[in-house]
């Protein structure tokens, strides 16, 4: 590891359900900035990892630390509040909500406001203001007022990540943004990924190699729940236990 | 347009909305021999829209809404009878009191499925109207609770016989609350309240405390139907054990299954038109005209709101998306 400043850190994470260890002794950093791959086959555990760090389960062992404090027992709500947010792998939006109030309610929440009851939802400039900039950033302007549940898929996939977002994350959890969409609106949300804030720390859960090989910069293969092996993308491209298990028997690399 | 505009816009009061409320003000002095029927309407609407509060805004189903009424009722009518008799107090203490319940109540909501929460629920009304009728030392059991006698609204407005006291104290009641309700539902909270509504998952996902914000609309749900509840005992000066059935949690649901959820004005109209329609019916065929409200829902559900409201709509061809 380098001297760079380590924001996300999971120490020897282990959950075990009944019987079954999902995930079995994970260690995982991530830099300040970072752009992080998890990649595995089906059933690696890549899943039961996302719901350790955002709270949803509990490890059975093991511990992780933000920015240097231990968020091992802290609910899902309190993590995102101290900068660690995730997109899903199946949209989970506010589907009788248009994108503008999605985004001005999770502006509101993130600011502190979630709790007043007499202002409209309107009322705070800034949070109007932030809205704007980023139906702008992720090209929801023109659809900012119609309901969620009638947008187009790519335009739905691209909120699912603008509210993340919206909370101002230091660690972002993408649980696989462009599965699904299909390739005329792939473009606008490969760019968009592309174009996250650099000061942000990427987790990013994919099984789209070409996406994986051009975003990433570290890469953490996970087979089994345990970790196989963590590197640069060159270095998992070419390491033979990762073709043997993942990429396929011989198969040409990608990248 | 821009984003804040486009959010105030959702807030702000339409031009139709202050005409409704002026036709029902308007109502006891027009036809001042209805005003009972007006009264009972404007308690209703209160008791419909609390109930809007949670189940279409947050997304809670409830059968037992009617203990929250309920409580009320007995809160105000006990309250007129051995302490104080002044409407206003009394409403208070109804308020405050059905507030405590429902927020001891709240913590029954927080797990489990939508089933599990309507049996509980149901569960808590039928407990509530157990307590009412076995505790007769101090409600009256079976018989009610009677000789509530109220003093003149705010010391100067003595209710009369026609109810047109009665009908405007509810009317300026269900309006102040209305305004509220209105102005939360607009708001942030409220807006996280619909996204509890629409996707739980997520919602805990952008950091909003869900079992908190389930717990606090909850608990003021219970104190507005309180207030309703109050209401309904001060304006008859009478509690009975009918305020707790659990006809009166179905058919608070009911009338927003006709008038629409996740709005407010969903719950006005549906006990207009939930009442009227009993009344008018009642009248006809005593015997049977829970066979015509039963007939009127089917359709209802059937044909769906919006196309009843459209007639025109019933013949023509099918509309241009084939």
């Amino acid at each position: 590891m380098s001297a760079a400043q380590t924001v996300l850190s999971a120490r020897g994470l282990v959950k075990r359900f009944g019987g079954i260890t999902a995930t079995n002794n994970v260690t995982l950093d991530l830099q300040k900035g970072a752009r992080h791959a998890l990649i595995g086959p089906n059933g690696a555990g890549k899943t039961t990892l996302i719901n350790l760090l955002t709270g949803v389960l509990e490890p059975t062992e093991g511990s992780i630390t933000l920015e240097g404090q231990d968020i091992t027992r802290l609910a899902p709500h309190q993590r995102v509040r101290r900068g660690m947010v995730r997109t899903f792998q199946i949209n989970q939006l506010f589907d009788t909500l248009t994108p503008l109030q999605t985004l001005a309610l999770t502006v509101s929440q993130h600011q502190g406001l979630g709790a007043r009851w007499w202002p409209s939802l309107g009322a705070s400039k800034a949070v109007a203001e932030r809205c704007e900039v980023l139906l702008e950033q992720f090209h929801l302007t023109d659809v900012m007022n119609q309901p969620t549940r009638v947008l187009a898929y790519g335009k739905r996939r691209l909120l699912e990540i603008a509210i993340a977002l919206a909370c101002e994350p230091r660690v972002l959890l993408l649980d696989e943004p462009v599965a699904g969409v299909p390739a005329g609106e792939r473009e606008e949300l490969l760019q968009t990924v592309a174009a996250l804030p650099a000061d942000v720390s990427v987790l990013l859960i994919e099984h789209d190699m070409d996406l994986v090989f051009s975003f990433a910069r570290r890469m953490t293969v996970l087979v089994n729940g345990t970790v196989l092996t963590e590197g640069n993308p060159e270095q998992i491209a070419n390491d033979p236990q990762v073709k043997a298990v993942y990429l396929g028997h011989g198969e040409e690399a990608h990248g | 347009m821009d984003a804040q505009t486009s959010l105030l816009q959702r807030s702000r009061w339409k031009a139709w909305e202050p005409a409704i409320w002026l036709i029902g003000f308007a109502a006891p002095l027009l036809a001042a021999q209805h005003s009972l029927i007006v009264n009972e309407i404007a308690i209703v609407a209160l008791f419909a829209m609390s109930l809007d509060l949670i189940l279409g805004f947050t997304g809670i189903v409830s059968l037992g809404h009617a203990a929250f009424l309920g409580f009320g009722a007995y809160s105000a009518a006990l309250f007129a009878k051995h302490i104080n008799p002044d409407p206003t107090l009394g409403l208070l203490v109804a308020a405050a009191t059905t507030t405590v319940l429902g927020a001891a109540c709240s913590l029954t909501i927080m797990r489990g499925t939508d089933l599990t929460r309507l049996m509980v629920t149901l569960g808590v009304g039928l407990i509530l109207l157990e307590l009412a009728n076995k505790l007769d030392w101090l409600t009256g059991g079976a018989d009610g609770l009677q000789g509530v006698v109220m003093g003149p609204v705010l010391g100067k407005f003595e209710f009369d016989l026609q109810g047109q006291t009665a009908a405007w104290y509810s009317l300026v009641v269900t309006f102040v609350l209305f305004v509220l309700m209105r102005r939360l539902v607009n708001s942030p909270f409220g807006a996280t309240l619909m996204a509890v509504r629409d996707n739980r998952l997520r919602a805990m996902a952008i950091g909003i405390p869900v079992s908190a914000r389930l717990a606090v609309i909850y608990t003021i749900a219970a104190g507005v139907a309180g207030v309703a509840g109050g209401l309904l005992a001060q304006t008859t000066g009478f509690a009975s054990l009918d305020v707790f059935a659990f006809d009166r949690s179905a058919d608070v649901m009911l009338m927003l299954v006709i008038g629409g959820t996740g709005w407010l004005y969903g719950g006005v109209a549906g006990a207009v038109v939930f009442k009227l329609l009993q009344d008018t019916l009642s009248a006809i065929t005593p015997q049977y005209w829970m066979f015509w409200i039963g007939l009127f829902l089917v359709i209802l559900v059937l044909v769906g709101r919006e196309r009843l409201l459209r007639p025109w709509t019933w013949f023509g061809k099918k509309a241009k998306q084939s």
